[in-house]
């Protein structure tokens, strides 16, 4: 059972010594496996995740093939030794429910339409997990889409915003998430001033809502921003190697 | 996925959007009306709690086991909450038998969230012997008839049984346990309920039905407790909401909620048991 302990000190400041609308150290790479089509790495605080973008592709089961638009697929793992107690290979009911909201996170900015009869298939692995690693996924799983050049609408970028010793806070780690009052991950489409994923659990008021869905808004500004930098870098780089104009 | 899926002619898609530029729905219901609700409780003898729930035309019944095991290793004072919904083809034809499809999961996790958030039972009163013998709660929900918006049906089915479950006493002895015939109401603290509204292109309306989740672009389920707290969220589908919509649906799902919170059943106290 969840035991108390204090999440902000009289200073203000967070267990990790962060103010309480302060990201985690943020760091995204963009094209890092080979074989992928696309492909991601994130860390972000304790989190280490990559992404591999496999698509437009042929459709197996042929039968899930859409005539009109593609299928998008995504796939949340987590490795075995990603958290402190061994996790079992099999992915449990959590990691199910987490890859159908990411999916359902990253298909508004996706132009399927552009693929039908094929499919995108995302997949996710968790190596490290230090609390919100759906969102890191999801900011992750984005670049890998584009890094796959898929048109897109926007880049998706995610945070959890959550509740610590009755204080709004950003970007939450694994103890805020543990023994916090509240998370709240989203994500947003921030050019679209689009939320594609909105999960909350814990106990918010209706000022609260709105005060996290402000401060969330915040954090995902700064993850967009990242996120555009590690494009250019990506991108800039191969001008450089390959000289071309 | 469900293998089989359901698509709705363009011809209703369209009925359905121009009904509601006038605020109307195929139903006859305004975008902000929730359908009748009527709940039956006890409907098993063989659960310990049981209740039967229909929203329209959906039909869900949800069933309370309890069991004495032995308490997980980081919480060994207190009982656990085990929420498993199965969308059995009985209920629909896009429904197949199968391990639990996404669908379910997510039900079942959005139900468990909402009851777990809420603190609806103190599950610290259900341990027995500290690090050895607890109650474990299994609330397993059943879809009978599928015609929209089984989320909100499936939470109210879930507390509705909850809230009247009748747990047998125990007496104690030692590490000997004795189960009497005698029983007493769940240490029920709180309660919820949950509201859903769809998004069809601009509109937003609640309580969609089984044709209008078809032609609905996202979803947004909202769980409330009786002080009228956000315990729980959940956006589903691949559409999108604004931060603005967002914060209008948190107001009108409170005032949904206020309303809905009376059709729960009163939880059972110690001499009703």
């Amino acid at each position: 059972m969840k035991t108390k302990i204090r999440l902000i000190d009289d200073s203000g400041k967070r267990v990790d010594g962060r103010l309480p609308d302060e990201l985690r150290p943020l760091r995204f790479e963009v094209g890092i496996l080979k074989n992928a089509d696309g492909s991601a790495y994130v860390e972000q605080g304790g989190n280490k995740i990559a992404v591999a973008v496999y698509g437009p592709r042929e459709v197996h089961p042929r039968h899930q093939a859409r005539p009109d638009r593609a299928l998008l697929r995504t796939k949340y793992r987590m490795a075995t030794f990603s958290v402190k107690d061994r996790k079992s290979p099999t992915p449990g009911r959590r990691e199910i429910e987490i890859s159908k909201v990411i999916r359902e996170a990253l298909e508004p900015a996706l132009l399927l339409e552009k693929f039908p009869r094929t499919t995108i298939d995302v997949f996710i692995e968790v190596l490290q997990a230090d609390g919100g690693t759906r969102c890191a996924s999801i900011s992750a799983a984005s670049l890998a889409l584009a890094d796959a050049g898929i048109p897109m609408r926007d880049l998706v970028a995610a945070v959890a915003v959550g509740k610590a010793d009755g204080r709004i806070i950003l970007d939450l780690n694994h103890l805020e998430d543990q023994y916090g009052e509240g998370d709240m991950p989203i994500a947003m489409m921030p050019s679209l001033n689009a939320v594609t994923l909105l999960q909350c659990d814990g106990s918010f008021t209706l000022e609260e809502l709105e005060k996290a869905l402000k401060l969330a808004r915040k954090g995902i500004s700064t993850i967009y921003e990242k996120q555009k930098e590690a494009l250019r870098s990506r991108y800039l780089d191969i001008t450089k190697t390959y000289k071309v104009v | 996925m469900s293998k089989i899926e359901h698509v709705i002619p363009i011809i209703k898609q369209k009925t359905i959007r121009t009904l509601l530029e006038k605020g109307e729905r195929l139903d006859g219901r305004k975008p902000m009306d929730y359908r009748d609700v009527r709940i039956e409780v006890g409907v098993i003898d063989s659960a310990e709690g049981s209740a039967l729930v229909n929203l329209g035309n959906t039909l869900v019944i949800a069933g309370v086991k309890l069991n004495i095991a032995t308490p997980f290793p980081d919480s060994p004072t207190s009982g656990a909450l085990i929420v498993n919904a199965e969308l059995i083809p009985l209920a629909s034809p896009i429904f197949e038998y199968g391990p639990p499809k996404e669908e379910d999961i997510e039900i079942s996790r959005v139900v468990d969230r909402g009851i777990r958030s809420s603190k609806l039972i103190d599950l610290e009163k259900l341990g027995i012997i500290t690090g050895r013998r607890a109650w474990f709660v299994y609330v397993d929900l059943y879809a009978l008839n599928h015609d929209g918006n089984l989320l909100d049906a499936c939470m109210l089915a879930a507390v509705s049984a909850l809230l009247t479950t009748k747990k047998p006493k125990v007496h104690v002895e030692g590490d000997e346990i004795r189960i009497l015939d005698e029983k007493e109401p769940m240490p029920i603290e709180n309660t919820t309920l949950s509201t859903t509204f769809a998004k069809i292109g601009e509109y937003v309306i609640v309580d969609p039905t089984y044709e209008e989740e078809l032609a609905m672009d996202a979803r947004l389920t909202i769980c409330y407790d009786k002080d009228g707290r956000i315990v729980a969220i959940q956006k589903g589908g691949s559409g999108y909401f604004t931060p603005e919509e967002i914060i209008d649906l948190g107001r009108r799902g409170l005032e949904i909620s206020r309303k809905l919170i009376n059709k729960l059943p009163t939880p059972l106290s110690s001499n009703e048991v």
